[in-house]
């Protein structure tokens, strides 16, 4: 387990009064308050070690135990030995990873700070007793062809098993909210809330651009020049299409409502665009040579 | 059409541990719009995350309405812009992928 120096955390020194104490956590909280960093994970670890500097520092007692003890964590060893029959309150229990959790009013204890403090309440905030669980954040992969359609998926989340609804046309690095989602709160307190944030890997040889969809569709050059039916694919399956005579190389076919699904919107699809690519014949016979050298003599 | 649900404000002042009076500021100072039936106060279920932020902003980080009323429009705009920087990341990797 790794010492936390909670007043570097603060930018403090150790004969700082409480009042400089208090204002330091105050500016700092302020600074990486999780309501004030929309959807900034570096701001939450920010905090919650703001918090637990606070929760230490901002009273004597737990102060002075920090001080006497948390200096000497070396030697929590022989403190252990020292202490053995005093209840389950002896500083430095056995070691773990260093480890802050998402929320704020409670659950916002490193191991560090729970073997010596025991587990943390948030017993400092201005309004006691009930407190809003923490907040989950999860991330969750899909394929391109899974947020075509919308689907069930269960989710593991702390050892519990969610169903939720994905709706089609989620786009990738979308952030939704599961409320109530979180942990539970503290002393019948509002549970947190789930946020999921998708990574959408493109498993199509379409592009997507929003709600439509581009792809390139290779004609010969006879279909080309001459017009004729050919079959695209499409997310929803195979369409005929017809191609005009003279059609050149590049141009692009929009085919209204076989794209994307609009996210929350049923019925509603994006275009699909299918950009012409004309593919010459290689290995011509000699008749065909033939008939070329003719044509372009004409 | 899609039905609100709503809570008495009475029930989120008793789990939120703060007085009624606090939310009838907050609808003075037009942070909050609160709807009632009859006699009773209620949230609409949109505006508890809103309530529960202002909550939090005020008692916690000790801001003062003034305060929350300035960084509630930026809150917005910091969240449109960071959907905004998300959509064109995701145009940006389409171009890179070519």
């Amino acid at each position: 387990m790794e010492f936390i120096d909670y007043y570097k955390i603060l930018g403090l020194d150790k004969n700082a009064s409480q009042e400089d104490i208090r204002k330091a956590y105050r500016k700092l909280a302020r600074k990486h308050h999780p309501d004030l960093n929309p959807n900034d994970a570096e701001a939450h670890r920010r905090f919650q070690q703001i918090n637990e500097a606070n929760e230490v520092l901002g009273d004597p007692e737990k102060r002075k135990k920090y001080d006497q003890y948390g200096k000497d964590w070396q030697h929590a060893d022989q403190f252990e030995k020292a202490g053995q029959g005093q209840g389950p309150q002896q500083p430095f229990g056995s070691g773990g990873q260093q480890f802050y959790t998402e929320g704020f009013e409670e659950g916002f204890a490193s191991d560090f700070f729970e073997s010596l403090f025991g587990h943390a309440t948030g017993s400092r905030s201005r309004r006691t007793g009930r407190f809003r669980g923490q907040d989950y954040e999860a991330g969750l992969q899909l394929n391109l062809t899974d947020a075509y359609i919308t689907h069930q998926q269960t989710l593991t989340v702390n050892g519990k098993n969610i169903r939720i609804t994905i709706p089609a046309g989620i786009e990738n690095g979308q952030k939704i909210r599961l409320k109530g989602h979180g942990a539970p709160g503290v002393n019948g307190g509002p549970s947190g809330d789930l946020y999921i944030t998708f990574s959408i890997h493109n498993n199509t040889a379409f592009r997507r651009s929003g709600d439509d969809l581009h792809t390139t569709l290779t004609i010969d050059l006879y279909t080309a020049l001459l017009g004729g039916e050919v079959t695209a694919d499409t997310l929803a399956g195979k369409v005929k299409l017809k191609i005009k005579p003279e059609t050149q190389n590049d141009t692009r076919i929009r085919l209204k409502g076989k794209g994307f699904p609009v996210y929350k919107k049923e019925g509603e699809y994006g275009d699909l665009y299918l950009t012409i690519q004309v593919q010459l014949p290689t290995n011509l016979t000699s008749q065909q040579k033939d008939l070329f050298t003719q044509l372009s003599k004409m | 059409m899609q039905a609100t649900h709503y809570i008495a404000a009475a029930e989120f002042c008793s789990s939120h541990q703060v007085e009624l009076t606090f939310i009838h500021e907050l609808q003075q100072n037009d942070l909050l719009e609160l709807s009632a039936e009859g006699q009773e106060l209620l949230i609409s279920e949109e505006q508890i995350s809103v309530l529960e932020k202002i909550v939090r902003l005020h008692f916690d980080l000790e801001i003062n309405l003034e305060g929350i009323a300035a960084i509630l429009p930026l809150l917005e705009r910091v969240e449109s812009l960071q959907r905004e920087m998300t959509a064109l990341r995701n145009k940006l990797g389409r171009y890179e992928d070519i």
